[in-house]
């Protein structure tokens, strides 16, 4: 396992008295003081490099305190640095927002500030962002219960022996998933949630040479025919110039990781499957990868090569749904669409005979894959990648590519800059079609991909055209990689523990993180030994990749603004979890 | 017309040289027959589900074929909500605003385990265990998610039902069932029902240790 | 010459509506409604149209499809039905949104759990058909079924009677799996004997 750049980063003794190696078992990184952390944080950035920030995110250590981890990487590879911010748990609790430093933290404090209750000091916009403005309580707090709550961790005892079946609801006294404050009365109280929001646009009433002029405030979702989902966003208009924009989000959020910290960390797996629903494959991996650091197993050559297989299979499905959604959502209304939900279907029969489902695969178990390839499927895997899959990638290209209409929409459309694109933390296609080559494949290889002959898909525009063109290039280097992963795979035992329900996990912290098709996908599990995890974040692609849609999109055109979101790939299961 | 064995069995023998050339039926067959053909979907996917969901509308398992190939985005011009995918409390107010905007006849399928009962997120603060708290649903397809061949038995069993229907008894042609509008839940503290407010304010002055022993039994 | 990629894109186009004849012509007559053209148009061999025709032409699904569970029973030659289940409760302690409820009794007499569940619910509006409870469980009596026309008007909470099946059924669509957990259980059954016949000897 390489060491952390941590360990050859000494920060200790560039920041003395502020920060201080995190000596307990099973953890790494550093512990810097509150108050000096945006000037550590400048440092980093500057002094050591570390200009991408990756993962925010908050733990409870209930009773005593709370505890923000960040985790920043280098663009030109190599393992993360994290560090830790704590405080004492008791409210006010207040941190130093690092959005000076890295503005991409934005989302990512504003959820620690709704779902723990932590103050972001200089945050430009501190407001509940998964759950709606009024809300009681910070529910990812140890001593807050969810409604429907019967012991913390599960198995749970009214299932067995004595399960005599009782529907959640009996147990509440409003027979429903529902908790109110003491003596409320709900005709009396009248909480306007969305003047916040409204708040936070830029407004209206312009004088101009004597005319006053008002700005349009448009809500584009809930509900809107472009299907990634139940994505709103509060847009500002000048005639059809988006001056000012606030996406709105947490329409499907679904509490994962709250259900996660009571699942034990075997029973996390299938949902992880739920999260970026479109790559259930590469979702599981993630989560594996940290739990396997945890227990610190090794997983037999087999389970590795079937895992990329899958992994690359997942990815190239992902890339063919969103050219068909993009061109979709320009207007070229379902036909690319249809062809490539062709290609998907028969990478789905795989999925459907390896692991049982089509989607939804929970195929992956700590230390190695939970089936092996039934007789036939490697065949047919063949025969996809070396004929089917190369043939129709070009027909898409001859197809798309150099259609009159997709260029005048595309071509020229900025959506980011590279030194931006960094700062904002976004990863994945969108990052590398800005002209950054980082692909965690290549920066800090997980699994086996060392060993595959493969090109990180670069595009140096980074407009919307070079975002569609990258997800063809990258198509195109999936296959490569599938096709000598199909001819080098070994016989073998695919686990390398023996099936068991109730797993062993030291007590630790780990990040495990991989290049899901969307972006990096990271999995920050906290164990106390323990069957259950005490802390289970999802660092999710679609979710950062949204801190800078504002700067996206201001300036363009709104029919612009529905390619941006297209095409940077997101899916509301993970960015709301 | 030719004949269609669906349509000319009106219960009594048709005379042999009005076979080929005339239909004879009832009218509550005519009447379904036409409607269960022609099923317009609203284009109203949450979460997994829709994936599936579009893969039904795909052409490996077209459901075009069932007469249902327009999906329309506007509630006003869709017959049928297919709820595909986990309801949230943040989201139900919209569910229950595009319910309301839908004319009659109108139907709601719930695909899906979460949209059935909550599925494997029921235990969530921001889930609502299954969309019938709120809208009336008329056929539940569990798994998780339904493959496209388990969602399209699914949506021949509402054919089924449509055909059980008839016009004398159907609930849009009764006298004053024109406000049958669903108050839409507001976001408070938590989701408030407009329908339970008397009830909420009752439960939430009970001291702790009522709602305690109340909730166990 | 401008508009020559919307030419390139209709020509795609135009190739692929000239497919779904070309491909009905070749397989004449035989392309639909039987399973040799199923597998024909699920293959990466197709061309043209694909569409499975539900409800005339189901797909087969995968011996490793999984839906929602069911229970096994063996069918005795006396006619009773013995109910693989012992009721140890792994299924219930594994499955993710614990939607298994198993009510296990005791024996009056000796004190010691009965081998059979006195109540078995499965809430199939809860299940995510992950697997998980059929992976672990140790006797083989709850296997994920193949069945996904189950959608109904009301909920659905399944009872120990709407889930039991018999093992024919579990080895008509899971053949494999059945045949090696046979094998298994009589490898297992062996031992057991062996070392009986051991003990007994010495």
């Amino acid at each position: 396992m390489a060491t952390l750049v941590s360990e050859m980063v000494d920060l200790a003794s560039r920041f003395p008295g502020v920060v201080s190696a995190d000596t307990r078992p099973g953890y790494s990184g550093w512990m810097v003081n509150k108050d000096n952390l945006v000037e550590v944080a400048t440092a980093l950035r500057d002094e050591f490099g570390f200009e991408l920030l990756s993962n925010v995110c908050g733990v409870d250590y209930f009773p005593d305190k709370m505890e923000v981890v960040y985790e920043a990487y280098r663009t030109t590879g190599g393992p993360g640095l994290r560090f830790k911010v704590q405080v004492a748990r008791l409210d006010p609790m207040e941190v130093p927002s690092v959005t000076p430093v890295w503005p991409g933290a934005e989302f990512q404090e504003r959820e620690i500030w709704d779902l723990y209750g932590i103050r972001f000091t200089n945050h430009p916009d501190l407001r509940r962002i998964l759950m709606w403005e009024g809300f009681a309580g910070h529910p990812l707090r140890k001593d807050w219960h969810e409604p429907f709550y019967e012991e913390d961790n599960k198995p749970l005892d009214s299932r067995w022996p004595r399960g005599k079946y009782a529907s959640a609801e009996e147990k509440n006294i409003y027979k429903d998933n529902l908790q109110f404050p003491q003596n409320f009365d709900p005709q009396e109280v009248r909480i306007d949630g969305e003047a916040p929001l409204y708040d936070t646009l830029q407004k209206y009433t312009t004088i101009d040479a004597g005319i006053k002029t008002d700005r349009v405030i448009v809500n584009m979702g809930p509900q809107h025919p472009s299907t990634h989902g139940v994505f709103r966003a509060a847009v500002v208009l000048d005639g059809e110039t988006i001056v000012s924009l606030k996406p709105v989000m947490g329409y499907l959020h679904r509490n994962h990781e709250k259900i996660g910290e009571r699942n034990t960390f075997l029973q996390n797996m299938p949902y992880t499957d739920r999260l970026d629903y479109f790559n259930s494959m590469s979702n599981n991996w993630g989560y594996s990868l940290a739990v396997e650091k945890l227990m610190n197993i090794k997983v037999p050559e087999r389970a590795e090569y079937l895992r990329v297989i899958m992994a690359e299979l997942s990815r190239i499905q992902n890339h063919l749904i969103l050219i068909g959604m993009l061109l979709n959502d320009l207007g070229a209304f379902f036909t690319p669409a249809l062809y490539a939900f062709e290609e998907r279907e028969l990478i789905l029969d795989i999925f459907e005979a390896a692991s049982g489902a089509r989607m939804m695969c929970n195929y992956h178990r700590f230390g190695g894959v939970s089936r092996d390839l039934p007789a036939g499927v490697l065949e047919k895997i063949k025969g996809l990648v070396d004929e089917r899959l190369p043939r129709k990638a070009d027909e898409f290209d001859r197809f798309l590519s150099e259609n009159e209409v997709l260029l005048a929409r595309l071509k020229g459309v900025k959506v980011i800059d590279a030194d931006d694109a960094v700062r904002y933390s976004i990863t994945g296609p969108v990052l590398r079609a800005s002209g950054v080559p980082y692909d965690v494949r290549r920066a800090q290889p997980y699994g086996i991909y060392d060993r595959f002959d493969f090109d990180v898909a670069l595009r140096h525009n980074g407009d919307l055209y070079d975002n569609y063109l990258i997800r063809l290039d990258e198509i195109r280097q999936s296959i490569r990689i599938v096709q000598q992963a199909v001819k080098q795979i070994p016989e073998g035992p695919i686990n390398s523990q023996k099936p068991a329900y109730q797993v062993r996990v030291p007590a630790g912290e780990a990040y495990g993180r991989i290049e899901a098709p969307k972006g990096e996908l990271g999995f920050y599990v906290v164990s106390t030994g323990k069957p259950n995890p005490w802390r289970y974040h999802v660092r999710a692609p679609s979710f950062v990749n949204i801190t800078a849609l504002e700067k996206m999109c201001v300036g363009t055109k709104i029919a612009d603004f529905v390619a941006i979101l297209g095409v940077i790939d997101i899916v509301l299961g993970e960015l709301d979890r | 017309m030719t004949d269609n064995k669906e349509l000319n069995s009106p219960g009594y023998a048709i005379p042999d040289d009005l076979q080929h050339a005339v239909s004879i039926t009832t009218l509550d067959r005519l009447y379904n027959w036409g409607r269960r053909w022609s099923v317009w979907p609203m284009m109203f996917g949450l979460a997994c589900c829709a994936i599936e969901m579009i893969a039904a509308q795909a052409a490996r398992y077209d459901l075009a074929r069932f007469g249902m190939e327009v999906m329309r985005p506007s509630p006003r011009q869709s017959d049928l909500m297919i709820v595909a995918g986990t309801v949230t409390k943040k989201m139900i107010p919209a569910i229950v605003r595009l319910y309301n905007q839908m004319p009659e006849p109108k139907y709601v399928v719930a695909m899906g385990a979460c949209a059935s009962g909550g599925g494997p997120f029921k235990e969530g603060y921001n889930v609502v265990a299954g969309v019938d708290k709120f809208v009336p649903v008329d056929v539940y397809i569990p798994g998780c998610p339904p493959t496209p061949q388990a969602l399209t038995a699914g949506l021949m069993k509402l054919q089924e039902k449509i055909d059980k229907q008839s016009i004398r008894k159907v609930r849009w042609y009764q006298k004053g069932s024109d406000s049958a509008l669903i108050p839409i839940p507001v976001l408070g503290p938590d989701l408030m029902d407009p329908r339970r407010y008397a009830e909420i304010k009752q439960l939430a002055a009970q001291k702790p240790a009522e709602k305690a022993t109340e909730a166990k039994e | 010459m401008y508009g020559k990629g919307i030419i390139k894109g209709l020509g795609v186009t135009l190739k692929r509506f000239v497919d779904t004849y070309l491909d009905d012509i070749a397989w004449w007559g035989r392309r639909y409604y039987n399973p040799e053209g199923i597998a024909h148009r699920s293959s990466k061999d197709a061309r043209g149209v694909f569409t499975v025709q539900y409800p005339e032409e189901k797909l087969p699904v995968p011996e490793e499809f999984r839906y929602v569970p069911f229970l096994v029973y063996d069918e005795k030659p006396d006619g009773k039905k013995e109910i693989r289940c012992t009721s140890c409760g792994i299924c219930a302690k594994v499955c993710p949104p614990q939607c298994i409820w198993i009510v296990r009794t005791n024996d009056p007499q000796t004190g010691r759990p009965v081998p059979e569940p006195a109540e078995f619910y499965i809430d199939a509006d809860i299940c995510m058909n992950c697997g998980f409870c059929a992976e672990y469980c140790p006797f083989d009596a709850i296997i994920m079924d193949h069945d996904y026309e189950i959608a109904s008007y009301q909920r659905n909470v399944f009872n120990m009677e709407k889930l039991l099946k018999p093992a024919s059924y579990y080895k008509s669509i899971r053949p494999l799996n059945y045949a090696l957990n046979e094998e298994a259980r009589k490898a297992k059954e062996a031992a057991r004997a062996a070392r009986a016949e051991a003990a007994g000897r010495s």
